[in-house]
C-alpha cells in the first residue's frame, strides 16, 4: 500500500453554465461559448491536479442537502440523468460514475468516531446531485477516477455558521485520516462559489457574455478580500471571517465546503493558486488550488 | 363565473406518510388525512389540481411544471432509507402556459418547464401520489421562488385566478409545508418522533387554530411572526399562505378543518381542507396592501428589455424604455421607488398612489417628460377622500371641503412624481377639472397656491359636468422626469 495523503484540494465552483459552455458530449444542451475565464482557470487547474496522479477525488457538495446528519454515497456505480433544477435549459447531463465506496465508508466511520451524525446512502435510484456532478466533471472530464461525494449538513441554519465549521472540520479531519488509512491519494473538491446573489431574471441567450457582471460592488469587494486572502495563505484568516463573508454576501459557504476542505488540508499556509475569477449569472466564483509540499511538481 | 377556486388543501411533503405509514400511528394518521382530502377533491367540481410547493425552490422567477407526463422513479435526498417513489403524472400544460402568460402579464418572470428527467421535489410527488393517485384529475406544478417576497407571492397567485378564468376551469388548490420546520438533528427511531418543542407545537397549534376557524387571510397576514418563531431559515421562507391566501381570494371565510397534525421528524405536519363558506369570521382589519402588479426588482441584468416586453409583444428592446429606479437595489426598490418594468413603453405603476379605475398605468414616461394620468384625491390606503365625497351611493349631494381633497389630489400628485423618479418642482404644465368652479374655485386655488407657489408651471382650470368618482376635482400633470433639467 502506498502512502494515503491528500495531494491537492481545490476550491472548484459549479455552475452548470460552465458545462453547457463547453458542450460536452454528456449534456444535451449546447452553447456558443460564455465564462471563458472561469473555463480556461478550469482547464489550468484541471492539469494541476492531473499532475498530482491522485486515484481518487473526493468532493464535498452544497447541493446535496442533508438536515438530518451528513451523507456518503455508498452505491458503486451511477449512471443518470441530472438535470439541472434551476436552470433547466441548459444543463441536462447524462452521467456515470463510479463511487470509491470503501474510502467513503472510511470517511463515515471516522467521522462517526468523532461525533458527527453520518449516513451511508444506499439507495440505487438515488439521483446524485449537480453540484458533484459539475465539480468532477470540470475537474476530471474523462471520468475516469472514482469519487466520492459527501453531502452538506445544513447545521448552519439550525446553530450558526461558528457550529457548522467547527462540524465541517471535524468532518475534514476525518476525511484526512480515511484518506491516509487507506493509503490513497485523493484530490479533494470544495464545490462552492464565493459570493452568491444571482439575478433573477435570465438574459435570452444565457451565454450573452455582454450581460455578465457581478451582482453588486460590495460582492465583489467581498470575494476580492477572500481571494487576497488565498493568495496570502491566511487560511485560518479566511475561516475566522467566515460568518461575516456567508452573511454579507449571502455566500453558499454556509453548507460547509471550505470549512471542510481547509481543516482536511490542515489549514495551508502556503499561497493558494488562484486559477481564475469570473461571474456566472451574478454570483461569484473563483477557481482555487491548494498543494501539500511535493504533491505538484511543475 | 364565480371564484375559480373551489378548496384548498395544505398538506406536509415529506414522504413519511407514503412511504412508512406503518412505522409510527402519527404518520398513518396523516396518511389517512391525505385520503380524506382525496375523497374531498373526487367529490369536488374541480377540473385541475394546482400544487404550490415550498420544496421546489426557484431562482429566476417563477416555474411550472409543463411536460405532459413526466415520469420518474424519484428517491428524497434526505430520508432515501425509506425507499424510491415511482411516479408518473398528467399536466395540464395549456393551464401551465395560461399562467406563464398571466404572470408575465401581472409583471412577474415565469416560465415553463418540460424536460424529460426534470427533478419533480419530493413535496410535490408525494401531495399528487396521496392525493390525486390514478391522476383522475390533470395538474399544475409550481415553484417557491427564493427571493420572492409578499408582494410578489400575492400576484403570483392572482396570477393563478387569471389563468383559470381565463380557460374557465375550476381548481382545488394545494400548498406543500411544513409548519414549524425544525427536524431533529440526529436520526430517530420513528416511534420516537415527536414535535421538536414545545414552543413549536404550540405556536401550529395556534397557526391551525385559525385555519380550522377558516381565518386563512389571518395566517397569512402573520407569515413574517410565524417564520419567525418555527422556522429556521431554509432555502424558502414561510411565504406560501400568501399564495394560498390570494389564490383563494384573500379573506377569512373559510369552512375549515384539520384532517390531522402530526409530528415528522420533528417538523409540524397538518393536512387542512378549506372551502370558501359564507362568513364564519368576516372582514378583519387588513394591514398590508393588496397589490396588484409586481413591482420588485427584476431587471437585473440591466436590459431595458422586460421579460413580460419581450415574449408578449416583441418588441425591439430599443423601443421600450426602463427608468433607472428599475435597477435600484431590491430593498430600496420596495420602499421608496415602488415603479416596475413590467409594462411597454415607459409605463409606472406605485402602490404609493390609488389604484387607477382602468385600464391604464400612474404616469407613463417617454423621452424626458413623464405623462401623469389624471388624479384625484382618493387615498391609496382605504380609497377614502379626504374632505368627503360630493354624493353618495344613491346619488345625494353630500357637503364637501374643496380645500381638503385639492390637497389629497397634490399629495397623490407628489407620490407619483416621486415614485418615478421626479418632483413636483419638475411639474410643467397642469390642466385642472373642477365640477363647481362657482363654488370651488377659491379654495382649490388656496391650496394650490400653498403647492406650487415658485414652480412655475402654466396652469388651465376647466369646469366639468363630472368626475368618475365622487370626487370634485383632478389634475391632468405634465411633468420633467427626474433626470431632465427644467428651466
Amino acid at each position: 500500500m502506498t502512502e494515503g495523503r491528500i495531494v491537492a484540494g481545490a476550491l472548484a465552483p459549479h455552475p452548470p453554465h460552465l458545462i453547457y459552455a463547453e458542450n460536452p458530449p454528456q449534456n444535451e444542451p449546447t452553447a456558443e461559448c460564455g465564462w471563458e475565464g472561469l473555463r480556461w482557470g478550469y482547464e489550468r487547474m484541471r492539469a494541476d491536479v492531473a499532475a498530482t496522479k491522485p486515484d481518487v477525488l473526493i468532493v464535498h457538495s452544497p447541493h446535496w442537502q442533508t438536515y438530518v446528519g451528513t451523507h456518503l454515497l455508498g452505491v458503486p456505480h451511477f449512471k443518470s440523468l441530472s438535470v439541472d433544477p434551476i436552470f433547466p435549459n441548459l444543463f441536462r447531463y447524462s452521467y456515470e460514475m463510479n463511487v470509491d465506496v470503501e474510502l467513503a465508508e472510511a470517511i463515515h466511520d471516522e467521522a462517526v468516531d468523532a461525533g458527527l451524525e453520518m449516513k451511508m446512502m444506499r439507495n440505487p435510484d438515488f439521483r446524485v446531485d449537480y453540484g458533484t456532478i459539475v465539480s468532477c466533471h470540470l475537474t476530471r472530464p474523462a471520468w475516469d477516477l472514482p469519487i466520492v461525494s459527501i453531502s452538506s449538513n445544513r447545521s448552519a441554519s439550525y446553530y450558526g455558521v461558528e457550529v457548522m465549521q467547527e462540524m465541517a472540520a471535524a468532518l475534514g479531519n476525518a476525511t484526512r485520516k480515511a484518506v491516509e488509512k487507506l493509503g490513497k491519494r485523493a484530490a479533494l473538491l470544495s464545490s462552492s462559489s464565493l459570493s452568491h446573489r444571482h439575478f433573477t431574471s435570465e438574459s435570452e441567450i444565457p451565454e450573452d457574455m455582454s450581460m455578465e457582471h457581478v451582482s453588486s460592488h460590495a460582492l465583489y469587494l467581498w470575494d476580492m478580500q477572500m481571494i487576497d486572502m488565498i493568495k496570502k495563505g491566511q487560511t485560518r484568516q479566511m475561516i475566522d471571517i467566515m460568518p461575516e463573508f456567508i452573511t454579507q454576501s449571502i455566500s453558499e459557504m454556509d453548507a460547509g465546503s471550505f470549512a471542510w476542505l481547509m481543516a482536511a488540508m490542515e489549514y495551508p499556509e502556503e499561497p493558494g493558486e488562484v486559477y481564475a475569477y469570473g461571474t456566472v449569472i451574478g454570483t461569484g466564483n473563483a477557481v482555487a488550488g491548494w498543494y501539500p509540499k511535493g504533491a505538484l511538481a511543475r | 363565473m364565480s371564484h375559480p377556486v373551489l378548496k384548498g388543501l395544505i398538506v406536509p411533503g415529506l414522504p413519511h406518510p407514503l412511504l412508512t405509514p406503518e412505522a409510527n400511528p402519527g404518520y398513518g394518521r396523516l396518511r389517512d388525512a391525505f385520503e380524506k382530502a382525496r375523497k374531498e377533491i373526487a367529490a369536488s367540481d374541480a377540473d385541475v389540481l394546482i400544487v404550490y410547493s415550498t420544496m421546489w425552490p426557484s431562482i429566476i422567477g417563477h416555474q411550472i411544471q409543463a411536460r405532459p407526463e413526466p415520469e420518474w422513479v424519484h428517491v428524497d435526498e434526505l430520508f432515501h432509507d425509506l425507499g424510491s417513489i415511482p411516479y408518473k403524472f398528467r399536466m395540464d400544460t395549456e393551464l401551465a402556459k395560461e399562467l406563464r402568460d398571466c404572470a408575465e402579464a401581472r409583471a412577474l418572470t415565469a416560465r415553463t418547464i418540460d424536460y424529460e428527467g426534470f427533478p419533480i421535489d419530493t413535496g410535490s410527488v408525494v401531495a399528487l401520489k396521496m392525493l390525486n393517485p390514478n391522476n383522475e384529475l390533470p395538474a399544475v406544478i409550481l415553484s417557491s421562488n427564493v427571493y420572492s417576497d409578499r408582494s410578489e407571492t400575492v400576484v403570483l397567485g392572482k396570477s393563478v385566478v387569471d389563468a383559470l378564468k381565463a380557460q374557465n376551469k375550476k381548481a382545488v388548490v394545494v400548498v406543500v409545508m411544513t409548519l414549524s420546520n425544525r427536524l431533529f438533528t440526529k436520526f430517530i427511531k420513528p416511534e420516537e418522533d415527536r414535535i421538536h418543542s414545545d414552543k413549536d407545537d404550540e405556536w401550529n397549534r395556534k397557526v391551525l387554530e385559525f385555519l380550522g376557524e377558516g381565518r386563512l387571510e389571518d395566517v397569512a397576514q402573520l407569515s413574517r411572526e410565524i417564520h419567525k418563531q418555527i422556522r429556521i431559515p431554509k432555502v424558502v421562507n414561510f411565504k406560501s399562505m400568501w399564495w394560498l391566501s390570494a389564490v383563494m381570494g384573500a379573506h377569512n371565510d373559510y369552512a375549515g378543518e384539520v384532517l390531522a397534525y402530526e409530528a415528522l421528524h420533528g417538523t409540524g405536519g397538518a393536512v387542512v381542507s378549506l372551502t370558501p363558506s359564507v362568513s364564519k369570521v368576516g372582514d378583519k382589519e387588513y394591514d398590508e396592501g393588496d397589490v396588484e402588479v409586481f413591482g420588485g426588482e427584476r431587471s437585473v441584468l440591466g436590459s431595458v428589455e422586460t421579460p413580460a416586453v419581450s415574449k408578449a409583444k416583441a418588441t425591439p428592446a430599443s423601443a421600450t424604455t426602463t427608468t433607472s429606479t428599475t435597477q435600484v437595489e431590491r430593498a430600496g426598490a420596495a420602499s421608496v421607488h415602488e415603479v416596475p418594468a413590467g409594462e411597454p413603453g415607459g409605463a409606472l405603476r406605485t402602490n404609493a398612489a390609488p389604484k387607477p379605475v382602468g385600464a391604464y398605468p400612474h404616469a407613463r414616461r417617454v423621452g424626458d417628460l413623464l405623462y401623469l394620468s389624471g388624479v384625484g384625491p382618493r387615498q391609496a390606503a382605504d380609497d377614502s377622500i379626504p374632505g368627503g365625497p360630493i354624493h353618495d351611493k344613491q346619488g345625494n349631494k353630500l357637503d364637501y371641503d374643496i380645500y381638503l381633497q385639492t390637497k389629497a389630489v397634490i399629495g397623490n400628485v407628489k407620490s407619483v412624481l416621486e415614485a418615478s423618479g421626479s418632483t413636483l418642482e419638475n411639474v410643467l404644465d397642469v390642466t385642472v377639472f373642477l365640477v363647481d368652479m362657482d363654488r370651488d374655485f377659491e379654495g382649490f386655488n388656496r391650496a394650490y397656491t400653498e403647492a406650487f407657489q415658485g414652480v412655475g408651471a402654466a396652469r388651465t382650470t376647466i369646469a366639468v359636468r363630472a368626475l368618475p368618482t365622487p370626487i370634485a376635482v383632478e389634475f391632468k400633470v405634465l411633468a420633467a422626469a427626474g433626470t431632465a433639467t427644467v428651466g
